[in-house]
């Protein structure tokens, strides 16, 4: 057992773990692994928060729902499952700015902050837009032949890949 | 060929399913990290082209899935939830998630684990900038759905569906052909 406290395992190990395990969650809890609609509730919970009870009229609301779930539960344990990994194999640290991105831009935590947010929101824009995000769409959608996933994985991949040279052989 | 054919189960409790979310959760986050995916660098060398861990990760994770789904829903053990797509929907928002992969250089799930790795450009900014997408989403939903998200629709189908063949002439096919360019990739990259 002294892979659990390897900081790395091979990609493919890791794969066929995340595929084992979507065969679980297809027979147990009869729900594919997805993220990000979790973050749509996240956002509606703490609107309510502020504004009251009418945040759950808006259309969107009403469709998804506001309540914690399946999906947000397990949204919470991939925050415990990787910090536990990172944490008995020393890769647990504090860390503000990326090397990769420090190494191009330097290592203001302000500047990768701001970035990240400005990112932060194009992607919660563009995971709703598109219904589903790399484990929605990338990995449960796809394994399942959704035509939806295969167009929506590939326009992911081909949005960053572009995205990413601009950012990195471009800008910096 | 009969579409979803729903297995008869009972559903199961919403407490017993908040305990087997987190359970799929911590094992799902534990994978993520000992992959790297929790890491801004090995996604943006994805995307860079320059290490290909993300995809490696996310196709060994389709085939042996995929074999395993069709073979226990051919048993009558599990249904299939493809999502519903369009053009609008799954093509453009496709495109601006990944424009945000990139400039964030996290996804939904694997910014979760990268807050657990102690990543704080992932906690604060990344965080806070997807709850802000998110609920932009749904201020504008109404009129875009209208507008975009319903231009050629094509529903929830699949591609055995949409071939209108066995889905094994997909599933072996695929599982080959995506075995093979990750063979390539070992070769060459």
């Amino acid at each position: 057992m002294d892979c659990l406290f390897d900081p790395r395992w091979s990609p493919y190990a890791v794969g066929i773990g995340i595929g084992v395990l979507s065969w679980l969650s297809f027979l147990i809890s009869r729900k594919p692994i997805a993220c990000s609609t979790s973050f749509a509730r996240t956002s509606g919970m703490i609107e309510r928060l502020f504004r009251g009870k009418r945040v759950e009229s808006k259309a969107y609301y009403r469709e998804i729902g506001l309540s914690i779930d399946w999906q947000w539960m397990l949204v919470v344990g991939i925050i415990i499952g990787a910090g536990f990994s990172a944490a008995i194999s020393g890769d647990f640290h504090l860390q503000w700015t990326p090397d990769l991105w420090a190494a191009a831009f330097g290592p203001d935590p302000l500047l990768r902050v701001a970035v990240a947010l400005l990112g932060g929101i194009i992607l919660g824009f563009g995971a709703r837009w598109a219904g589903g995000c790399t484990s929605g769409h990338g990995i449960s959608g796809t394994l399942q032949l959704a035509l939806s996933s295969w167009i929506a994985a590939l326009s992911f991949f081909a949005g960053g890949i572009v995205t990413a040279h601009l950012i990195f052989k471009v800008l910096a | 060929m009969t579409k979803n054919n729903e297995t008869q189960r009972r559903p199961l409790r919403s407490g017993t399913q908040k305990i087997l979310g987190l359970i799929f959760g911590i094992l799902f986050g534990f994978l993520l990290h000992k992959g790297g995916a929790t890491k801004y660098d090995v996604i943006l060398g994805q995307l860079l082209l320059q290490d290909f861990t993300v995809v490696k990760i996310m196709l060994s994770a389709v085939v042996t899935g995929m074999l395993g789904i069709y073979l226990m829903k051919s048993r009558g053990w599990v249904d299939l939830y493809p999502k519903g797509g369009s053009i609008g929907k799954s093509l453009i928002g496709g495109l601006i998630f990944g424009v945000g992969f990139a400039v964030l250089g996290y996804c939904p799930g694997t910014i979760s684990g990268a807050i657990g790795n102690g990543y704080l450009d992932a906690f604060t900014g990344g965080l806070v900038g997807i709850l802000l997408g998110a609920g932009l989403f749904a201020a504008v939903y109404p009129g875009l759905k209208v507008a975009v998200l319903k231009k050629g629709d094509f529903g929830d189908v699949t591609l055995p569906q949409l071939l209108k063949v066995n889905p094994w002439f997909v599933v072996i096919p695929l599982a080959i052909l995506i075995s093979a360019f990750l063979y390539w990739l070992e070769i060459h990259g």
